[in-house]
Protein backbone atom coordinates (compact mmCIF):
# COMPACT_ATOMS: atom_id res chain seq x y z
CA UNK A 1 0.00 0.00 0.00
CA UNK A 2 2.99 1.85 1.00
CA UNK A 3 4.58 1.66 -2.28
CA UNK A 4 1.21 2.40 -4.36
CA UNK A 5 1.28 5.36 -2.49
CA UNK A 6 4.90 6.59 -2.95
CA UNK A 7 4.09 5.53 -6.44
CA UNK A 8 1.06 7.59 -7.24
CA UNK A 9 3.33 10.42 -5.45
CA UNK A 10 5.59 10.44 -7.87
CA UNK A 11 2.82 9.90 -10.45
CA UNK A 12 1.94 13.39 -9.79
CA UNK A 13 5.42 14.71 -9.77
CA UNK A 14 5.70 14.98 -5.26
CA UNK A 15 9.44 13.60 -6.31
CA UNK A 16 11.87 12.06 -3.76
CA UNK A 17 9.82 9.58 -2.19
CA UNK A 18 8.70 8.71 -5.30
CA UNK A 19 11.93 8.30 -6.56
CA UNK A 20 13.02 5.79 -3.52
CA UNK A 21 10.73 3.91 -4.02
CA UNK A 22 11.30 3.23 -8.23
CA UNK A 23 14.75 2.97 -6.96
CA UNK A 24 14.40 0.30 -4.60
CA UNK A 25 12.91 -2.03 -7.07
CA UNK A 26 14.76 -0.89 -10.10
CA UNK A 27 18.28 0.74 -9.86
CA UNK A 28 17.99 3.58 -12.52
CA UNK A 29 21.84 4.64 -13.88
CA UNK A 30 22.80 8.40 -13.32
CA UNK A 31 22.43 8.94 -16.53
CA UNK A 32 18.70 9.01 -16.39
CA UNK A 33 19.23 6.13 -19.30
CA UNK A 34 18.95 2.25 -19.02
CA UNK A 35 21.53 0.88 -18.80
CA UNK A 36 20.56 -2.37 -20.71
CA UNK A 37 19.75 -0.26 -23.49
CA UNK A 38 22.83 1.87 -23.66
CA UNK A 39 25.06 -1.66 -23.46
CA UNK A 40 23.19 -2.54 -26.32
CA UNK A 41 23.86 0.36 -28.38
CA UNK A 42 27.67 0.21 -27.07
CA UNK A 43 27.93 -3.44 -28.51
CA UNK A 44 26.37 -1.99 -31.66
CA UNK A 45 28.77 0.21 -32.50
CA UNK A 46 31.61 -1.97 -31.52
CA UNK A 47 29.92 -4.73 -33.96
CA UNK A 48 30.06 -1.39 -36.51
CA UNK A 49 33.49 -1.58 -36.08
CA UNK A 50 33.65 -5.80 -36.82
CA UNK A 51 31.71 -5.88 -40.10
CA UNK A 52 33.63 -2.64 -40.69
CA UNK A 53 36.91 -4.55 -40.87
CA UNK A 54 35.27 -7.62 -42.78
CA UNK A 55 33.96 -5.12 -45.11
CA UNK A 56 36.83 -3.70 -45.78
CA UNK A 57 39.17 -7.44 -46.18
CA UNK A 58 36.18 -8.41 -48.52
CA UNK A 59 36.76 -4.73 -50.35
CA UNK A 60 40.35 -5.20 -50.97
CA UNK A 61 40.28 -9.22 -51.59
CA UNK A 62 37.70 -8.93 -54.28
CA UNK A 63 39.91 -6.13 -56.02
CA UNK A 64 42.54 -8.17 -55.84
CA UNK A 65 41.05 -11.26 -56.82
CA UNK A 66 39.88 -9.58 -59.70
CA UNK A 67 43.33 -8.43 -60.46
CA UNK A 68 45.09 -11.98 -59.64
CA UNK A 69 42.42 -12.96 -62.20
CA UNK A 70 43.40 -10.64 -65.57
CA UNK A 71 47.04 -11.25 -64.78
CA UNK A 72 46.72 -14.96 -64.84
CA UNK A 73 47.02 -16.01 -61.28
CA UNK A 74 43.67 -16.80 -60.49
CA UNK A 75 41.57 -19.56 -60.21
CA UNK A 76 38.29 -20.99 -59.23
CA UNK A 77 35.13 -18.91 -60.41
CA UNK A 78 35.17 -14.92 -59.34
CA UNK A 79 32.32 -12.15 -58.01
CA UNK A 80 30.56 -11.22 -61.49
CA UNK A 81 30.42 -14.80 -63.12
CA UNK A 82 29.01 -16.53 -59.58
CA UNK A 83 26.26 -14.05 -57.59
CA UNK A 84 22.94 -14.17 -58.54
CA UNK A 85 21.38 -10.86 -58.00
CA UNK A 86 17.38 -11.54 -58.38
CA UNK A 87 18.14 -14.57 -55.63
CA UNK A 88 19.63 -12.03 -53.57
CA UNK A 89 17.31 -9.02 -53.99
CA UNK A 90 14.29 -11.32 -52.64
CA UNK A 91 16.64 -12.53 -49.56
CA UNK A 92 17.03 -8.56 -48.76
CA UNK A 93 13.52 -7.94 -49.08
CA UNK A 94 12.80 -10.95 -46.74
CA UNK A 95 15.19 -9.51 -44.34
CA UNK A 96 13.71 -5.84 -44.44
CA UNK A 97 10.28 -7.41 -44.05
CA UNK A 98 10.98 -9.04 -41.02
CA UNK A 99 12.67 -5.63 -39.36
CA UNK A 100 8.62 -4.47 -40.32
CA UNK A 101 7.43 -7.25 -38.16
CA UNK A 102 9.63 -7.02 -35.60
CA UNK A 103 8.74 -3.09 -34.93
CA UNK A 104 5.21 -4.51 -35.08
CA UNK A 105 5.76 -6.78 -32.15
CA UNK A 106 7.43 -3.80 -30.19
CA UNK A 107 4.57 -1.74 -31.04
CA UNK A 108 1.97 -4.82 -29.85
CA UNK A 109 3.54 -5.10 -26.62
CA UNK A 110 3.76 -1.22 -25.96
CA UNK A 111 0.22 -1.53 -26.15
CA UNK A 112 -0.33 -4.52 -24.14
CA UNK A 113 -1.43 -6.91 -27.07
CA UNK A 114 0.29 -10.28 -26.07
CA UNK A 115 -1.29 -12.27 -28.76
CA UNK A 116 0.14 -9.64 -31.60
CA UNK A 117 4.00 -9.64 -29.21
CA UNK A 118 3.56 -13.83 -30.44
CA UNK A 119 2.31 -13.35 -34.16
CA UNK A 120 4.56 -10.54 -35.16
CA UNK A 121 7.82 -12.10 -32.72
CA UNK A 122 6.83 -15.79 -34.67
CA UNK A 123 7.08 -14.07 -38.15
CA UNK A 124 10.26 -11.97 -37.59
CA UNK A 125 11.78 -15.59 -36.64
CA UNK A 126 10.53 -17.21 -39.70
CA UNK A 127 11.38 -14.13 -41.96
CA UNK A 128 15.17 -14.43 -40.39
CA UNK A 129 14.84 -18.21 -40.84
CA UNK A 130 14.11 -18.22 -44.33
CA UNK A 131 17.00 -15.99 -45.05
CA UNK A 132 18.82 -18.17 -43.29
CA UNK A 133 17.82 -20.98 -45.70
CA UNK A 134 18.21 -18.87 -48.38
CA UNK A 135 21.94 -18.52 -47.54
CA UNK A 136 22.20 -22.00 -46.91
CA UNK A 137 21.39 -22.63 -50.61
CA UNK A 138 23.05 -20.01 -51.83
CA UNK A 139 26.68 -21.41 -50.44
CA UNK A 140 25.56 -24.92 -51.06
CA UNK A 141 25.29 -23.83 -54.88
CA UNK A 142 28.70 -21.95 -54.91
CA UNK A 143 30.19 -24.97 -53.26
CA UNK A 144 28.93 -27.02 -56.48
CA UNK A 145 29.80 -24.52 -58.87
CA UNK A 146 33.42 -24.72 -57.11
CA UNK A 147 33.56 -21.85 -55.12
CA UNK A 148 34.84 -22.88 -51.44
CA UNK A 149 36.49 -21.16 -48.82
CA UNK A 150 40.24 -22.18 -49.27
CA UNK A 151 39.42 -21.05 -53.19
CA UNK A 152 40.85 -18.07 -53.74
CA UNK A 153 40.72 -14.89 -51.89
CA UNK A 154 37.22 -14.01 -53.03
CA UNK A 155 35.89 -17.12 -51.75
CA UNK A 156 38.02 -16.38 -48.31
CA UNK A 157 36.51 -13.05 -47.89
CA UNK A 158 32.87 -13.36 -49.36
CA UNK A 159 32.49 -16.57 -46.51
CA UNK A 160 33.76 -15.29 -44.52
CA UNK A 161 31.93 -11.58 -44.20
CA UNK A 162 28.69 -13.04 -45.34
CA UNK A 163 29.25 -16.09 -43.08
CA UNK A 164 29.80 -14.24 -39.53
CA UNK A 165 26.50 -12.62 -40.85
CA UNK A 166 24.36 -15.45 -40.76
CA UNK A 167 25.74 -16.17 -37.46
CA UNK A 168 24.15 -12.83 -36.24
CA UNK A 169 21.34 -13.70 -37.93
CA UNK A 170 21.29 -17.51 -36.06
CA UNK A 171 21.42 -15.56 -32.50
CA UNK A 172 18.89 -13.27 -33.23
CA UNK A 173 16.23 -15.96 -34.53
CA UNK A 174 16.97 -17.97 -31.36
CA UNK A 175 16.35 -14.68 -28.87
CA UNK A 176 13.09 -14.30 -30.71
CA UNK A 177 12.15 -17.82 -30.23
CA UNK A 178 13.25 -17.31 -26.22
CA UNK A 179 11.42 -14.73 -26.00
CA UNK A 180 8.23 -15.98 -27.90
CA UNK A 181 8.75 -19.03 -25.48
CA UNK A 182 9.10 -16.57 -22.55
CA UNK A 183 6.32 -14.49 -23.62
CA UNK A 184 3.60 -17.66 -23.47
CA UNK A 185 4.80 -18.40 -20.32
CA UNK A 186 3.37 -15.06 -19.33
CA UNK A 187 7.13 -13.26 -18.94
CA UNK A 188 6.90 -10.37 -21.18
CA UNK A 189 4.63 -7.69 -19.72
CA UNK A 190 3.85 -4.62 -21.15
CA UNK A 191 5.86 -2.72 -18.44
CA UNK A 192 8.99 -4.79 -19.55
CA UNK A 193 8.08 -4.01 -23.28
CA UNK A 194 12.27 -2.43 -23.09
CA UNK A 195 13.36 -6.44 -23.36
CA UNK A 196 11.93 -6.80 -26.59
CA UNK A 197 13.13 -3.07 -27.51
CA UNK A 198 16.16 -4.00 -26.92
CA UNK A 199 15.77 -7.54 -28.96
CA UNK A 200 14.89 -5.65 -31.87
CA UNK A 201 17.42 -3.21 -31.91
CA UNK A 202 19.87 -6.10 -32.91
CA UNK A 203 17.52 -7.90 -35.16
CA UNK A 204 17.50 -4.58 -36.93
CA UNK A 205 21.04 -4.05 -36.90
CA UNK A 206 21.68 -7.50 -38.62
CA UNK A 207 18.84 -6.06 -41.15
CA UNK A 208 21.28 -2.12 -41.63
CA UNK A 209 24.77 -4.89 -42.02
CA UNK A 210 22.68 -6.27 -45.04
CA UNK A 211 21.96 -3.12 -46.62
CA UNK A 212 25.45 -2.43 -47.02
CA UNK A 213 26.16 -6.01 -47.74
CA UNK A 214 23.91 -6.45 -50.26
CA UNK A 215 25.09 -3.43 -52.33
CA UNK A 216 28.80 -3.96 -51.41
CA UNK A 217 29.15 -7.57 -52.02
CA UNK A 218 26.20 -7.65 -54.72
CA UNK A 219 25.28 -5.07 -56.55
CA UNK A 220 28.80 -3.18 -57.11
CA UNK A 221 30.82 -4.21 -59.96
CA UNK A 222 34.33 -5.16 -59.02
CA UNK A 223 35.16 -6.59 -62.23
CA UNK A 224 35.28 -3.31 -64.24
CA UNK A 225 36.99 -1.22 -61.38
CA UNK A 226 39.72 -3.84 -61.43
CA UNK A 227 39.68 -3.50 -65.40
CA UNK A 228 39.86 0.13 -65.19
CA UNK A 229 42.80 0.02 -62.65
CA UNK A 230 45.10 -2.95 -64.60
CA UNK A 231 44.39 -1.23 -67.78
CA UNK A 232 45.62 2.29 -65.74
CA UNK A 233 48.51 0.30 -64.19
CA UNK A 234 49.87 -0.85 -67.93
CA UNK A 235 49.28 2.49 -69.32
CA UNK A 236 51.67 4.12 -66.50
CA UNK A 237 53.98 1.16 -67.09
CA UNK A 238 54.00 1.67 -70.69
CA UNK A 239 55.37 5.60 -70.14
CA UNK A 240 57.51 4.23 -67.81
CA UNK A 241 55.80 5.53 -64.20
CA UNK A 242 55.03 1.86 -63.38
CA UNK B 1 -2.93 -0.45 -8.28
CA UNK B 2 -3.45 1.21 -11.97
CA UNK B 3 -1.68 0.24 -14.60
CA UNK B 4 0.34 3.78 -15.44
CA UNK B 5 1.28 3.12 -12.25
CA UNK B 6 2.55 -0.28 -12.35
CA UNK B 7 4.38 1.18 -15.46
CA UNK B 8 6.19 3.81 -13.35
CA UNK B 9 7.09 0.87 -11.14
CA UNK B 10 8.56 -0.76 -14.31
CA UNK B 11 11.41 0.06 -16.45
CA UNK B 12 13.05 3.39 -16.38
CA UNK B 13 11.73 6.03 -18.19
CA UNK B 14 13.98 7.15 -20.86
CA UNK B 15 11.71 10.27 -21.67
CA UNK B 16 11.60 9.54 -25.31
CA UNK B 17 9.07 7.23 -26.24
CA UNK B 18 6.46 9.01 -28.93
CA UNK B 19 7.02 6.40 -31.75
CA UNK B 20 5.28 6.26 -34.97
CA UNK B 21 2.02 4.43 -35.59
CA UNK B 22 1.84 0.81 -37.31
CA UNK B 23 0.62 2.57 -40.34
CA UNK B 24 3.85 4.85 -40.39
CA UNK B 25 5.73 1.46 -39.80
CA UNK B 26 4.07 0.06 -42.68
CA UNK B 27 4.98 3.52 -44.74
CA UNK B 28 8.85 3.27 -44.39
CA UNK B 29 8.80 -0.46 -45.09
CA UNK B 30 7.32 -0.06 -48.52
CA UNK B 31 9.82 2.67 -48.95
CA UNK B 32 12.25 0.25 -48.12
CA UNK B 33 11.09 -1.87 -50.66
CA UNK B 34 10.72 0.22 -53.23
CA UNK B 35 14.37 1.76 -52.91
CA UNK B 36 15.75 -1.63 -52.56
CA UNK B 37 13.62 -2.35 -56.30
CA UNK B 38 15.31 0.85 -57.47
CA UNK B 39 18.20 -0.18 -56.73
CA UNK B 40 18.28 -3.96 -58.41
CA UNK B 41 16.77 -2.15 -62.00
CA UNK B 42 19.33 0.37 -61.73
CA UNK B 43 21.91 -2.64 -61.69
CA UNK B 44 20.26 -3.75 -64.99
CA UNK B 45 20.23 -0.67 -66.82
CA UNK B 46 23.71 -1.07 -68.81
CA UNK B 47 23.77 3.79 -68.68
CA UNK B 48 24.48 3.09 -65.06
CA UNK B 49 27.62 0.94 -65.44
CA UNK B 50 29.15 3.04 -68.32
CA UNK B 51 28.44 6.63 -67.39
CA UNK B 52 30.06 5.34 -63.83
CA UNK B 53 26.93 6.69 -62.24
CA UNK B 54 26.27 3.23 -60.66
CA UNK B 55 28.56 3.02 -57.41
CA UNK B 56 27.41 6.38 -56.54
CA UNK B 57 23.72 6.16 -57.25
CA UNK B 58 24.17 2.62 -54.69
CA UNK B 59 25.75 4.44 -52.79
CA UNK B 60 23.17 6.97 -52.07
CA UNK B 61 19.94 4.73 -51.81
CA UNK B 62 22.07 2.33 -49.59
CA UNK B 63 22.24 4.86 -47.12
CA UNK B 64 18.94 6.30 -47.83
CA UNK B 65 17.79 2.64 -46.49
CA UNK B 66 20.36 2.96 -43.92
CA UNK B 67 19.06 5.95 -42.35
CA UNK B 68 15.89 5.14 -42.62
CA UNK B 69 16.05 2.09 -40.49
CA UNK B 70 18.07 3.61 -38.12
CA UNK B 71 16.30 6.28 -37.32
CA UNK B 72 12.64 4.66 -37.61
CA UNK B 73 13.03 1.01 -36.93
CA UNK B 74 15.56 1.39 -34.00
CA UNK B 75 13.92 5.04 -33.16
CA UNK B 76 16.99 6.87 -32.70
CA UNK B 77 15.01 9.38 -34.57
CA UNK B 78 12.91 9.92 -31.08
CA UNK B 79 15.18 8.43 -28.43
CA UNK B 80 17.44 10.13 -26.08
CA UNK B 81 20.45 11.76 -28.60
CA UNK B 82 22.82 10.14 -25.83
CA UNK B 83 21.87 6.70 -27.30
CA UNK B 84 22.67 8.09 -31.04
CA UNK B 85 26.32 9.75 -30.17
CA UNK B 86 26.93 6.21 -28.56
CA UNK B 87 25.75 4.82 -32.00
CA UNK B 88 27.55 7.30 -34.35
CA UNK B 89 30.97 7.12 -32.21
CA UNK B 90 31.35 3.37 -33.16
CA UNK B 91 30.05 4.15 -37.55
CA UNK B 92 32.63 7.16 -37.81
CA UNK B 93 35.39 4.31 -36.22
CA UNK B 94 34.40 1.57 -38.23
CA UNK B 95 33.98 4.53 -41.67
CA UNK B 96 37.15 5.18 -40.38
CA UNK B 97 38.92 1.69 -40.33
CA UNK B 98 37.58 0.63 -43.89
CA UNK B 99 38.71 4.07 -45.69
CA UNK B 100 42.16 3.51 -43.67
CA UNK B 101 42.57 -0.48 -44.87
CA UNK B 102 41.50 0.65 -48.14
CA UNK B 103 43.92 3.48 -48.70
CA UNK B 104 46.67 1.43 -47.21
CA UNK B 105 46.21 -1.44 -49.31
CA UNK B 106 45.73 0.30 -52.84
CA UNK B 107 49.41 1.84 -51.72
CA UNK B 108 51.01 -0.96 -50.41
CA UNK B 109 50.25 -4.02 -53.06
CA UNK B 110 49.90 -7.34 -51.19
CA UNK B 111 52.57 -9.90 -51.88
CA UNK B 112 50.64 -13.36 -52.69
CA UNK B 113 53.23 -16.46 -53.15
CA UNK B 114 56.59 -14.99 -54.66
CA UNK B 115 54.16 -12.66 -57.64
CA UNK B 116 52.99 -9.21 -57.45
CA UNK B 117 49.17 -9.07 -57.84
CA UNK B 118 49.38 -6.29 -60.37
CA UNK B 119 51.73 -8.61 -62.75
CA UNK B 120 54.78 -7.51 -62.19
CA UNK B 121 57.57 -10.00 -61.06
Amino acid sequence: MAQAVATLEHAHGAGDVGHEAEHADHPHSSTGLDSRKLLMWLFLASDCMFFGSLIAMYMIYRGDAERMFLSGQGSGPLANEILDIPYTSISAFVLLMSSLTMVLALASIQRGNQRGLRVWLGATALLGTVFLGGQFFEFSSFHEEGLGLTTNIFGSSFFTLTGFHGAHVTIGVFWLISLVIVSLRGGVRQDQALNVEIAGLYWHFVDIVWIIIFTLVYLIPYDKVATVHHEAEQGFRLIGLG
Amino acid sequence: MTDHALQLQGEPEDHSHSHPSQAVYIRIALFLTIVTAIEVAIWYIEWFHDSGALVPSLAILSIAKFVTVVGYFMHLKFDDHRYRYTFASGLILAISIVTALVILMRTHKIEYGLRLISGSN
